[in-house]
């Protein structure tokens, strides 16, 4: 049999393009529709988030850390409050720890319904999409309800919160998540046995366990892989050790694992919000901090489990009332760059799925 | 086809009226037929037209639905006049030529595939004597005639010089040419109980009863169905059969560099596309224009085609997409397998006479 000359091609996928969900690059070595080669390149979103703190008060720094991950900000403007509070020691009232892992839980579950939607439709199914975006809403209401603001919120403050929850705040919120609990049945039902979901999903992208470490990948992408590690439990912060949860694992690292984790994370944040709603005290919800707070010289380090994965601040004080350095520390940063050891033996719209089910958010690529 | 033209031997009306009148004038038989036939093109160039717009509106407001959206709602009631207004944003829009495009191929491709789309309408039987030409040969011109829009898809995606199109003219014409052959065979089956080709002695065939359907055709008739819609779900460039214009793969797929008009053209031969097996599903195995007498007859071929539509309408906002390996793995493994067993089997009881 004689075999037909071919020759390679290289694509650029992005940095404009449907599927990269933001704008970050691939360059593709394609042999047909077979990928030869992955070439993940960063640096499109560079907006030098970590340099502008730098030039700000503490306190200024929260609206600027919230673009770093729009999609989960209550995450990050918890890690930053969290880091300064550790630099300077400051007691957080009880109420407020409640409101932020009560926030943070309602982010994460509003983020992994973005990633519910997202990638179903990064796997052609559109109207999956309109379904997670429907029930995310509520979420953004309560969200707007409490701090004004649907995307960006600035919610968390150095020694507390912002403001105090209304009073419509609790039922409004418990009825949230009984209809996301309730839905969540109907998104299994649409794609968990479609055989055509299961043939673009399952024994793809398969990233073992020890590649995940290696890469210091983190999140639902390394439970998926099989490694039972979430900073929640491994390394508590806030009062996450007073709620009884469970940390989803699943092991065969591939797509339909790093799906199907995401939605059992919903079920569980569900349970530590309902945990926190029934346990939420009276009380201050800020403590007394100065605008201009000097916290002493020295550096921290504080990490965080956010919907994607470690979430990490550092943080170095002179002694002066902005910080001399910030380092925000992005999963996403990790998850790009492991994109080339998912091997060769893929198809173009292998990489769309992967990329998907990693839930790779660009700014924090790129800070 | 000689001697007296096989156009509306049973229509009544307009057309008729036309050819009597010409023929009254003295002008001599070719003139005769050249005006008419340009009159008659033109009245379903304007009807399939408007067929594209509604569905493209429809389409619209399915996936709305499904999706619990509204959907287009200023222009008129229901937004019903929105694809009008896009068709005239459209006709206006700046033509944007890539520099490094083959111009031929690039300015050929949409005609192609626009004009493709509507010559299959020579041969489709609207309802009762509604039919431009009965050919002898009617299922067969179409599924030849429809195969251009492969040529046209692969014209589009290399004239473009643009790799994401190539990749999607590439996937189009695979998968195009595959699943051809499991379309035409399931077309086979009614064929060979029909024992004719012209599209209007199949609906013969079926007329009475709705047992008389060829979809109740026990065993044969309903896989031969099913196989059919597949197929030409496939056929139609619709998900979960999509590849080609992959959006989250291949951003537009082969379409991507055109703009404007000739844009407009490959998006109405779509929806022409669409309701073209539509109308050949219902043709084939719904009874066509059969129904009851109180409803006229192309009325019933409407209803019938415009539920298959609804049925492709519906696969689209349910299902993912397939991938390529898994789309002709598909094609090749299973349904090619199942529609020649049911070819065979069907032959083997047409040839006993076991049917009714």
């Amino acid at each position: 049999m004689v075999e037909l000359p071919t020759e390679e091609f290289v694509v650029n996928m992005g940095p404009q393009h449907p599927a990269t969900h933001g704008v970050a690059r691939l360059i593709l070595t394609l042999d047909g529709e077979k990928i030869v080669k992955i070439e993940p390149v960063i640096g499109y979103l560079h907006r030098a988030i970590e340099k502008v703190c730098e030039n700000r008060t503490y306190a200024q720094c929260i609206p600027i850390i919230d673009r770093f991950e729009y999609v989960t900000a209550m995450s990050c403007n918890y890690a930053f409050s969290l880091a300064a509070e550790k630099l300077a020691g400051i007691e957080v009232p009880e109420r407020a720890e409640y409101l932020r892992v009560i926030m943070l839980e309602l982010n994460r579950i509003a983020s992994h319904l973005l990633f519910y939607g997202v990638t179903a439709m990064d796997i052609g199914a559109v109207t999956p999409f309109l379904y997670g975006l429907r029930e995310r809403e509520l979420i953004v209401d309560l969200f707007e309800m409490t701090c004004g603001q649907r995307l960006t919120y600035s919610y968390n403050r150095i020694g507390g919160v912002s403001r105090d929850i209304p009073k419509e705040f609790i039922p409004q919120t418990h009825e949230a998540i009984k209809i996301i609990g309730a839905k969540l049945s109907d998104y299994e039902g649409l794609l968990n046995e479609n055989p055509i979901w299961l043939a673009r999903t399952r024994g793809i992208g398969v990233l073992p366990k020890e590649t995940a470490i290696a890469y210091g990948v983190s999140g639902p992408v390394l439970r998926a892989s099989g490694v039972q590690y979430d900073i929640r439990r491994n390394d508590p912060y806030s009062i996450y050790d007073r709620f009884d949860f469970d940390i989803p694992v699943r092991y065969h690292g591939d797509c339909y694992d790093r799906y199907l984790l995401r939605l059992d994370e919903i079920r569980q944040s569900i349970r530590i919000i309902t945990q926190a709603l029934d346990g939420l005290p009276g009380g201050e919800i800020r403590a007394k901090v100065s605008p201009n707070f000097k916290p002493p010289p020295g550096e921290v380090y504080s990490r965080i489990e956010n919907s994607r994965g470690e979430m990490g601040i550092y943080l170095v004080s002179d002694g002066t009332k902005k910080p001399l350095r910030v380092k925000a520390r992005g999963s996403s940063y990790n998850h790009f760059e492991v994109l080339p050891q998912f091997g060769t033996n893929l198809l173009v719209a292998d990489i769309v799925a992967i990329f998907a089910t990693l839930d790779i958010i660009v700014p924090e690529i790129d800070r | 086809m000689t001697g007296k033209p096989v156009l509306f031997i049973e229509l009544y009306g307009l057309f008729h009226w036309l050819y009597e009148k010409l023929q009254a004038t003295g002008l001599s038989q070719a003139w005769v037929n050249i005006i008419t036939y340009t009159a008659l093109g033109l009245a379903i160039f304007t009807l399939l037209a408007l067929v594209a717009l509604f569905l493209v509106w429809w389409e619209r407001k399915i996936s709305a639905h499904v999706q619990q959206r509204f959907g287009p709602m200023r222009h008129g009631w229901h937004g019903w006049y929105q694809t009008v207004m896009d068709a005239i944003k459209l006709l206006q829009k700046e033509d944007i030529l890539v520099d490094t495009r083959d111009r031929l191929v690039f300015f050929w491709a949409p005609v192609i595939c626009f004009v493709a789309a509507f010559s299959a309408y020579v041969v489709m039987p609207w309802g009762k004597g509604l039919i431009v030409a009965d050919l002898n040969i009617g299922i067969l011109y179409i599924m030849a005639i429809t195969t251009f829009t492969v040529i046209s898809l692969l014209m589009a995606g290399w004239g473009s010089n643009n790799k994401y199109a190539l990749l999607g003219g590439m996937r189009s014409a695979a998968q195009m040419v595959s699943y051809e052959v499991p379309l035409v065979a399931s077309v086979l089956v009614v064929v060979i109980f029909v024992g004719s080709l012209s599209m209007v002695d199949i609906v013969k065939a079926q007329s009475g009863l709705v047992f008389n359907w060829y979809i109740f055709r026990i065993p044969f008739g309903p896989i031969a169905f099913l196989t059919y819609v597949t197929a030409a779900t496939a056929e139609a460039n619709r998900t979960p059969f999509d590849i080609p214009e992959a959006e989250q793969e291949l951003v537009a797929g082969y379409n991507i560099e055109y703009s404007g008009m000739k844009f407009a053209m490959f998006f109405l031969a779509e929806f022409i596309n669409l309701f073209t097996v539509s109308a050949i599903a219902a043709t084939l195995f719904l009874g066509g224009w059969n129904g009851w007498a109180f409803i006229p007859s192309w009325l019933w071929f409407l209803v019938k085609t415009l539920g298959m539509v609804l049925l492709l309408m519906l696969f689209r906002w349910t299902y993912p997409r397939l991938r390529v390996d898994q789309l002709m793995e598909f094609a090749w493994k299973f349904l090619v397998p199942v529609t020649f067993a049911n070819l065979i089997v069907a032959g083997v009881f047409r040839y006993l006479g076991w049917y009714w």
